[in-house]
Order: C-alpha cells, then structure tokens, then sequence
C-alpha cells in the first residue's frame, strides 16, 4: 500500500490534536508516514506520540537549515521527501504556513492542491465549505500527488497502533529557499484555553461587549471553551486578531458555538456558521446572528453570561 | 522602482453567489467587484510609494479575469495606482490557482524588472491564500507574505507576521513577494480626484499570446483539480429566541445548555 504523508503539527515536539485527525484520515488513503520537521531532541517524543494513532514511519527531517526561513524551505524539504517516497497523496494541518508550504510544494511537484478541507473520503474526494459555508463543494486533485490541507475537527482521531518507524531523512535546502529571514519571534502566551481552531466549545464576544470581555472569558473557562472574538471586537483593540473569528480570521467548527454581543455580519457567519450548535446573546433582537441561532438571548450579555455561568458551575459541581 | 499590485474582480460577497453548471465560479450574473482584502494590498502599494518619497515608483495594478474584471484594475486606478494591466482570454475561464499563478508569473516578467509584488491577504471568493506563495516559487523570489505591518528602507524589506504560535519579524531583500492582511491598515476611499484622474491613467489588454502562454495550460481543461459536486447548505433555520427578564434568560439559556449535554 502506498504511503501517505502527513505533516505533523507540533510545537517544540508537542505534537498537536490536528495532527491525529490528519493520521485517521490518511489511513483511509494509503499507509499513514507521519513527517516531522523539527529539533532533533523532539522527534522521539512526537514519534512516541503519533505511534498511537497509526504512523506506521516517522520521517525525521532536522530543522537547522529551515528554522530561521519562512515557509521556502519546509516545501523543499517536503518536495525531496516526496521525490524519495512516492506517497499517495501529503495531508498537512491547515494553517496559513502550511497553505503557503502547500502552494509551494504544488508547483514543485506539478501537481494539484486542495486547501481546507474538512473531510475526505477512501477515493481521495474532498469536501470543503465555500462562499461563507454557503455551500459545500466535493472535488479531487487529478494531476500529480495529490496535497490537501486540512482544518482542524475535520474527522475525529481513531487510536491505533502503529509501528512509527523513525526513519531520518536528510536534505539539501538551497540558498535560493533562505532568503525571507526570521529576525525576530515572540512566542504567543499560552492561555491555557484550548485553541481556538480545535475547540469543541468556542465562546465569543463582539462589539456588545464594550471591550469588558470578563463575562465571555468566565463562561468559556467554566465551559472548558476557547475564547473568540468578532472583527469589531479585534480592530476596536479589545482582543488580538489572533483571536478573530470570521473571513479574515479563523474558522471554526466546533459543537457549540456562542456568540455574545455579536451582530453576526457576513463576514463573521463565515467563519463560524458551520457551527454544529449555535448560541447567541444580544440586547438587539433584530440582530442578524438571530436567524442562524438554535437558542438565543434577547438580553445584557454582561447580566445574562455571568449567571449562566454560575448555573454551569453549579452543574459541575 | 516597480511594484505590481495584484488585484482580483470576485462575486459580491453580499450577494448571492453561485456556481455554474460546470462548477466553475459564476462571474457574470452575480455582481462583481475588487476583492476587498485586495484593497489592503493596494494601500500598502500606495503608502510604500509615499513614504518613498523623490523617488521614481511607478505602482501597476494587475488583474486576470474576464472583461469585467476591468473594474478591479479601475478601482486600484482611482485609489491611486499610476496603471493598470488587464489580461483577458477566453481560453483563462476555469483556472485554478496553478494557472493563475502561472498567467500572473508571465504577466510580471513581461512587465519587469519588477521590485516588488504585492498581494492580498486571500482572494473573498475562492479563498485559497496560496497565489503570492506560488508566485514566489515560479519567480525565483523571496516570500515576504501575511504582514500586518509593512517597512521598507532601501533594498530591504521588513514585516511583521502574525502566526498562530508566534508573531515573527521577517526580513528580505527586494525584489521579493509581498502580501499584505487586513490588519496592515485602513484602505483609503478613491477620492473625486483620483476618480477623474483614473480615465486618464493607461490601462492595458494582454492575451495569452502576449505573454506566451499556451491556451492549453490554462483554463477548466487544464485544472489540476475538479470538483464533481457542489451543494448549497441547507439554511439554518432559527430556533427559540427568548428575552431576557430578570434572569430568565440565563435560565433559559442553562437549560438548553443541558439538555444538549453541554452541561
């Protein structure tokens, strides 16, 4: 069976939970090869951990050359371990870099990308939501090895062993691919919270909140939710973008969405209405948000949240 | 100095956008307009060539797309582009981004020497956010892309990108690929000037033919994808709205809460 590439997402070797829906993906394709490009003192840890979801190898590629370079050098590493390995098809996490290592390694390899995908099936169809998640489109790559990003919550993680062979792979980056330079990186500050992309709760505030996002915060803590944030509520400078949900932010799926003093323009539907169950709370009842809602609030977020978060606590004891 | 600004003519996002029968984006019976995250790209454009004041900028908008696409090079014009360049084949409709890109790449040359590319954060219809990398795989150039803050200071160019585990500096050396997110600042409105002052600016028509590119390597027929079915969402229909009065709303609101299991 031919092997499927899967980029695993990590952060200094803590491999990320996208990286195990991409795995249970894979193994619909072909033979799951999880790659790692990373430190080399966290490649056994990664490999300890997708071992458990199906890898059956582990490629290593060390990332001495490629760490300080944006994007060039991931999709030449990935192009010649593509060129030794002749995999089915490269599924790598969606993300802006990895969309950008994706476009790079298309035109590489001459072959066809899909991106964002939030499900695929055994003959490689992908299934992405377009137009806002107006519609939802099916297509495959028919040129080539097909490379296909895919978003976070798209198939849940099936455990399963594997044998997780780590295999180093070495490469040659061309000076061509180090010539947009890393300067300066500061980390993001860990919230504690779960990411924003991968959440199962998410609970947002918009220009409702009056930039008091205490309220929002309190539910999603007591929910265990990520905390996210309208455009308004971004470019008045109450939140950072990275927490914007919506067409220029991110878009989330997760089983429960709520959104709270949030009006829900067009370009806020798009990155949350495909949503399994949506919530809203707003003091206009004529706010747009309403038509998408399941159960909604007509009310004072800052009133209603804190008592329903009271209410949540309580039913956890 | 050259900077060529890319700019896409999409579907009205406000509108109801659809699909052709083949699939394929409809791009004439919905009303169309330049994407508005492309409007950021040419700020940034603009604001480079002001900040670079004595000396000699010349910004170029260009667009691939059908005839009236032209409104998307004619909407960078009154912003304040100095020309535009529109490249329109029959032989174009369908393409993918590897087409495009390739269409763009020949475009550029053709146009070059060239200093700097500049594009916009994703286009609002397709949404991909892969032609600026592309474009730098095919041109041989550095990628400098999602910036929320642009600098440049002679041959260098610095940026600030927002990632989800870092913000990072990025720093290169022109000429190089740019892209630019909404976040790089405001897009200005075309002034009444800069609108009469845009009948007056050159706009060009190239073909295929013109740059060299093949009618075979563009175009439905040559997409290294297909799509084999699209369907429009089932609208949400609205469930139970209640207002809030003296606490019945968070009550209501817990309720339902538990009793899909949330809680």
């Amino acid at each position: 069976m031919a092997e499927v590439l899967v980029l695993i997402d990590h952060v200094a070797g803590q491999v990320k939970k996208p990286t195990y829906e991409l795995l249970t993906l894979a193994a619909k394709l072909g033979e799951p090869s999880a790659v790692f490009i990373g430190g080399a003192d966290g490649a056994a840890g990664a490999a300890e951990a997708v071992k458990g979801y199906g890898a059956e190898k582990v490629y290593v590629i060390d990332d001495a050359q490629i760490k300080g370079y944006l994007v060039a050098p991931k999709a030449e590493a990935l192009a010649q371990l593509a060129a030794s390995a002749s995999p089915a098809a490269i599924l790598l996490p969606s993300s802006a870099e990895n969309k950008e290592v994706a476009a790079r390694l298309a035109i590489k390899l001459d072959s066809g990308l899909i991106t964002d995908a939030v499900d695929l099936d055994e003959s490689g169809v992908a299934t992405q939501s377009v137009f806002a998640g107006n519609y939802t489109v099916k297509g495959k790559v028919t040129k080539g090895t097909p490379i296909i990003t895919v978003k976070p919550n798209s198939a849940a993680p099936v455990e399963k062993a594997g044998a997780a062979a780590v295999t180093p792979f070495e490469v040659t980056i061309s000076d061509a691919a180090k010539t947009a330079q890393i300067v300066a990186s500061q980390p993001r500050k860990a919230s504690g919270r779960p990411e924003l992309t991968e959440a199962a709760i998410v609970v947002s505030g918009g220009r409702g909140t009056g930039g008091d996002f205490s309220a929002v915060e309190g539910l999603a803590d007591a929910l265990g939710a990520a905390v996210g944030a309208s455009r308004a509520a971004v470019d008045s400078g109450w939140m950072p973008h990275t927490f914007q949900v919506g067409q220029t932010g991110k878009t989330v799926s997760p089983q429960l969405y709520v959104a709270n003093g949030i009006s829900g323009a067009i370009q806020h539907r798009a990155g949350m209405q495909t949503s399994k169950t949506i919530v809203a709370v707003n003091k206009d009842e004529e706010a747009p948000i309403f038509e998408l809602v399941d159960f909604g609030v007509v009310g004072d977020l800052h009133t209603v949240l804190p008592a329903v978060t009271e209410a949540v606590k309580a039913a956890k004891g | 100095m050259n900077i060529v600004v890319l700019v896409k003519y999409v579907p009205d996002a406000t509108a109801d956008r659809q699909f052709e029968d083949d699939f394929t984006v409809d791009r004439v019976n919905v009303d169309g307009l330049l994407s508005e995250l492309d409007e950021y790209a040419v700020e940034q454009s603009l604001q480079i060539k002001e900040k670079r004041e004595g000396e000699e900028i010349t910004v170029t908008a260009l667009t691939v797309g059908p005839e009236a696409a032209e409104a998307a090079v004619r909407k960078a014009l009154q912003m304040g582009a100095d020309k535009g360049v529109h490249v329109v084949d029959d032989a174009i409709a369908g393409s993918d981004a590897i087409a495009t890109s390739l269409v763009l790449a020949k475009a550029i040359e053709k146009l070059g020497p060239v200093d700097l590319v500049v594009g916009g954060l994703a286009s609002t219809d397709a949404g991909m956010s892969v032609v600026p990398a592309m474009l730098a795989e095919r041109l041989g150039l550095p990628q400098v892309t999602l910036a929320s803050v642009v600098e440049t200071q002679g041959d260098q160019v610095r940026i600030k990108r927002d990632g989800d585990v870092a913000t990072e500096v990025i720093g290169g050396t022109l000429p190089l690929v740019l892209s630019v997110t909404d976040q790089s600042g405001e897009a200005r409105y075309p002034s009444f000037k800069g609108i009469m002052a845009a009948k007056k600016k050159p706009l060009e028509t190239w073909s295929l033919a013109d740059l060299g590119v093949d009618a075979s390597q563009v175009g439905l027929g040559a997409a290294y994808t297909a799509v084999e079915e699209t369907a429009a969402r089932p609208p949400r229909t609205a469930g139970e709205i209640v207002t809030d009065e003296d606490g019945s709303g968070a009550k209501a609101l817990a309720d339902f809460l538990a009793s899909k299991k949330f809680i």
